[in-house]
């Protein structure tokens, strides 16, 4: 059982067309990452102050 | 052996190894996915961010640089007037590049220094009697303060502005507790002492990629020159 697997015979088409939609995929859940994910959980990082008065 | 069906050999797919094959091929693919979301998060820390906050500080100061060359230019505010968040200034360190420009936005707060150089609010603008005080990354966002280690006694910061180029020579620096916001008080670690001298403070953590303690460093106003004329070329030199 795999979830990666399930996923694979999921997508339609033929080899190429498997590849290219799981290109996507990878590409869309990786612009989610960088745009709301990671920076909504950035601030909560130990390395990123930098001021004196606490702010 | 190599004649007769083999019997034994199990079955390809699915039925393999059982329910605790299952669970373990499923723990397996998620350990690999959190350990992929790892290398991402790093990656977009360490990398994305300096290439979006580059571009934005590039276009910020291109922008600052248009209007103080227009008399007409509304854009930018007087030094007086500067509201929370906006760019007011452009931090030149010939130390850190001769092309080194970083605009300064008005307060401290995590989302200003996100785009660049900011002015703790509550000190003193560029040139007054006071302590012009200002936070930058060391790290990430576009690292505007990345090399502040670099800098030595008797190196040039030059605070460009709407009517003056004003020239600050590095006095000293140290490394303090993150708590120490007394190194930003008119007379640097003596509160209530009156200024009598206009000074520069850089804040940045210290060491880097940590915020274990802050990096500052001091300067002193040594001249200015109004904005309309040239900067002399021997201010734009690095050392050594």
């Amino acid at each position: 059982m795999s979830f990666y697997g399930w996923l694979w015979r999921g997508l339609p088409g033929p080899f190429a067309v498997k590849l290219l939609l799981a290109l996507v995929l990878v590409l869309g859940v990786v612009a989610g990452l960088f745009t709301w994910v990671f920076p909504a959980i950035a601030p909560l990082m130990p390395f990123n102050d930098v001021t004196v008065d606490g702010r | 052996m190599a004649d007769g069906p083999q019997a034994a050999a199990p079955a390809r797919g699915r039925t393999r190894g059982g329910p605790l094959g299952a669970a373990l091929g499923l723990g397996g693919e998620l350990l690999i996915t959190l350990g992929v979301l790892l290398v991402l998060f790093v990656a977009w820390q360490l990398v994305w961010t300096d290439v979006v906050a580059d571009a934005e500080m590039d276009q910020e100061v291109a922008s600052l640089e248009a209007a103080f060359d227009d008399p007409a230019a509304t854009a930018v505010p007087g030094l007086k007037d500067v509201k929370f968040g906006q760019a007011f200034a452009i931090v030149r360190i010939p130390q850190f590049g001769l092309k080194y420009a970083r605009p300064v936005y008005e307060g401290t707060t995590r989302d200003v220094l996100m785009h660049g150089i900011g002015h703790y609010a509550s000190t003193a603008m560029p040139g007054e009697l006071g302590n012009f005080a200002v936070a930058g990354h060391r790290t990430t966002y576009g690292k505007p303060f990345n090399r502040i280690d670099d800098l030595r006694r008797g190196d040039v910061v030059i605070v460009e502005t709407r009517q003056t180029w004003f020239v600050y020579r590095v006095s000293s620096t140290e490394v303090v507790a993150p708590s120490r916001a007394d190194v930003i008080l008119p007379v640097p670690e003596q509160p209530g002492a009156e200024p009598a001298e206009a000074l520069l403070t850089m804040t940045s953590c210290h060491p880097e990629f940590s915020s274990r303690e802050r990096y500052v460093v001091h300067a002193t106003l040594a001249t200015t020159y109004p904005h309309a004329e040239d900067l002399p070329a021997d201010l734009l030199t690095r050392r050594g």
